[in-house]
């Protein structure tokens, strides 16, 4: 009977082994080496080189710079966009709305829009002379700001667009966790005298916990990816404000092919998002028990 | 009768099945034998719009070549190098294509290239005097030709006439001081703190690196393993750019610019070092394709004018993993005879590389080529090492900003180039020491 299970399971099995474990062994590998475009034309031109590549990692202000901008943005639009969808899918659910349908679908459309044709959009959005963004502000007496070329404001900018185009997906799933819970706990706190106020907070978070558990690992683990938008938008610019650690990951291995440099940076980010999800499920679990 | 027609049904479903899983490997077999006899089929990559336009020129190869056949495949510029390599790896790579002649050491490097001097020694079209010598010289690593000019070019003055004028220069500036004179004349006449004369972004390193040549840097030393950035000559030219970072005579950022044209008709900026991609499209937005509100002019020079500028361009090359190098390169004649790159300039306004091609009336009388042929006069190559894009397009830049927003000197900015580049050069330094 398990011989059986183990032959039905031996496709899948070998399909990860093949196209995920040897790869992730490999990367592993090489990145105690120096392989780079010169081993690529002849392997007797590359060497197993220790930890060389985690310490020039380390000493490297540019991967500080990228590791601070990514955290910057995890730590910014990560709490931010969960609450607007939290929000948004609070207004969606409530029995006052009408047209649910159509404000599902307008919310729901950056998601599936291409990210490249919304970078560009974007970016007119963000043109300091003709924006439509500094065009509004300027009727609050607000001086043009180059929103892209600034490197104060070039990080906020990335983040406003990626809540925009990214929080439609949550909020979908916060309205599906929001429908399980069941109308009569509603009515019993009503009935009992609860206002608004302490239903949300007593009934619908505690019931949406697993929800937001989910929500916010896998938001997490897409926002430590931060890639395309900088990489469409500006490059890492201005002054690397916008460089992110898989930017610069990018960079390194597939523009310059060092690629045991860059397979360093692939594990000491996965070792970041492996620490980030234990800690939030070992904070849960603590909580719940 | 129930039971007959299951069965019946499960034995056509059978069939289909198989038919459907076959069917597949029906295509593969043909086309693996696609070859038709007496017929060698040639791959070629071509890159971005060159890759289309090319096919204009095959009716007349095949006239004159019915026992060949030339496969285009057009590949994005932006995905072609990364496509290349793997293709190397993999062990898969056309017969012959064409290469920006600044990429041609990375491939030397990997030994993926066909040294070409045997076809040439025995040709009777590409020959070595056909072509400018700075250009020539690109395709030179470590004493061996790899490849062969296709189209070339260089980066030059685009400048506005008009503003020019009421500035007082009837002339294009022709050394660095009248540049910077003029530059500053230029934003002193237009009066509008929105308004610049030159246009030097810190993510073109071209400038850069023509003005450091200019002045006699040799950009790296001892044989490319150390950088020179932060030595006299570099700083010197480096510093000078600055100035016009600190004056206000260029923009800033890189953010205002999303349409150089616009910019460039608007006054935005009256300069701008570019290269002759931008003609079609200047005309356009300019209005004036004769020549009267702007033109092009040869680089100023620190000492002699024109000053040096870059050599640039794509080269044919051939691949060593190549089985078909003979027709391969008879294809690559054809496209280097001097009525073909004529008719490729025709179709895609690439500045043709064989020199005799510039002499043809209808050439000339563009107003705006004529000085690229001066310019092309006095054209260098760049330092043929494989790290060279990364050192000009991720550090020099990345440097370059920082000291024009005045976050480092000069000086500071260079030294810390220097340091990072000697980083990057550590296994090449490495590898020659062994």
């Amino acid at each position: 009977m398990k011989k059986a299970a183990y032959l039905f399971l031996t496709p899948a099995l070998t399909a990860i082994f093949v196209f995920f474990f040897i790869p992730v062994i490999a990367a592993f590998l090489i990145s105690f080496t120096d392989f780079d475009i010169y081993a690529i034309g002849n392997y007797s031109r590359f060497q197993f080189t220790g930890l060389e590549n985690y310490r020039k990692l380390f000493e490297n202000d540019l991967f500080w710079k990228a590791l601070v901008n990514t955290f910057y943005f995890v730590v910014a639009s990560g709490p931010l966009s969960i609450a607007i969808s939290l929000g948004a899918a609070l207004l969606l659910n409530s029995k006052l709305v009408r047209f649910k349908g159509i404000f599902r679908l307008v919310y729901f459309m950056p998601v599936v829009t291409t990210l490249v044709a919304v970078s560009i959009v974007w970016r007119f959005i963000y043109h300091p002379e003709f924006g439509l963004l500094n065009y509004g502000l300027s009727f609050l007496g607000v001086e043009k700001i180059d929103w892209l070329g600034d490197p104060n404001w070039a990080m906020p900018s990335i983040i406003l667009l990626s809540i925009w185009k990214n929080f439609g997906y949550n909020m979908i799933i916060f309205i599906a966790g929001l429908q399980n819970i069941p109308e009569e706990l509603y009515e019993a706190a009503q009935i009992e005298g609860a206002n608004a106020f302490q239903r949300f907070t007593k009934i619908t978070l505690p019931m949406l916990a697993p929800t937001t558990i989910f929500i916010t690992i896998i938001t997490m683990i897409g926002y430590f990816q931060l890639f395309a938008e900088p990489y469409i938008m500006t490059q890492g610019g201005p002054l690397d404000s916008t460089l992110s650690i898989v930017l610069y990951m990018y960079q390194e291995g597939f523009r310059w092919w060092n690629m045991g440099y860059s397979s360093a940076i692939a594990f000491v980010l996965f070792i970041i998002i492996l620490t980030g999800t234990l800690l939030q499920m070992w904070y849960q679990r603590r909580r719940t028990a | 009768m129930n039971s007959w027609r299951e069965q019946g049904n499960l034995r056509l479903r059978l069939v289909l099945f198989i038919g459907l899983f076959l069917f597949p490997f029906l295509f593969i077999y043909y086309g693996c034998k696609g070859e038709e006899k007496g017929v060698t089929e040639i791959t070629f990559w071509g890159m971005g719009a060159e890759g289309e336009k090319i096919q204009a020129l095959l009716p007349e190869f095949y006239r004159r070549h019915p026992e060949i056949k030339v496969r285009v495949q057009m590949v994005p510029w932006t995905a072609a190098q990364e496509k290349l390599i793997s293709a190397f790896v993999a062990d898969n790579t056309p017969d012959l294509c064409q290469l920006g002649n600044t990429w041609v050491p990375q491939f030397v490097l990997l030994d993926a290239l066909e040294p070409l001097e045997g076809y040439i020694s025995k040709s009777a079209v590409v020959k070595q005097s056909n072509y400018f010598k700075g250009i020539w010289n690109t395709n030179e690593v470590g004493g061996k030709i790899y490849g062969i000019p296709w189209y070339i070019d260089t980066r030059l003055m685009y400048y506005r006439k008009d503003i020019f004028k009421k500035a007082g220069y009837e002339l294009p500036p022709k050394t660095w001081d009248e540049l910077l004179d003029l530059s500053r004349k230029i934003v002193k006449l237009q009066n509008d703190p929105n308004k610049y004369a030159i246009y030097l972004p810190t993510n073109e390193w071209a400038p850069f690196i023509i003005f450091g040549i200019q002045n006699g840097s040799d950009l790296l030393k001892n044989n490319w393993t150390y950088g020179n950035f932060s030595g006299d000559k570099f700083l010197e030219a480096f510093d000078f750019l600055m100035k016009f970072h600190k004056e206000r005579l260029s923009p800033l950022g890189v953010s205002q610019v999303t349409n150089v044209y616009q910019a460039f008709e608007e006054g935005y900026f009256s300069i701008y070092i570019s290269g002759p991609w931008n003609i079609p499209d200047m005309k356009k937005k300019m209005n004036d394709s004769t020549g009267e509100k702007w033109g092009t002019a040869p680089l100023p020079g620190k000492n002699g004018y024109p000053g040096a500028s870059l050599a640039g361009g794509a080269s044919l090359v051939m691949f060593k993993q190549s089985k078909k190098k003979e027709a391969a390169w008879k294809f690559i004649e054809f496209l280097s005879e001097k009525g073909t790159q004529l008719a490729f300039f025709g179709e895609t306004n690439n500045l043709p590389a064989v020199v005799s091609a510039w002499d043809e009336p209808g050439f000339k009388k563009d107003p705006f080529i004529p000085a690229f042929y001066e310019q092309f006069q006095n054209v260098v190559a760049t330092p043929k090492i494989p790290e060279w894009e990364q050192i000009v397009s991720a550090k020099l830049q990345q440097y370059a900003e920082y000291a024009a927003r005045g976050k480092m000197t000069a000086k500071e900015a260079m030294q810390n180039l220097d340091r990072e580049v000697n980083i990057i050069l550590e296994k090449r330094r490495r590898l020659l020491g062994k």
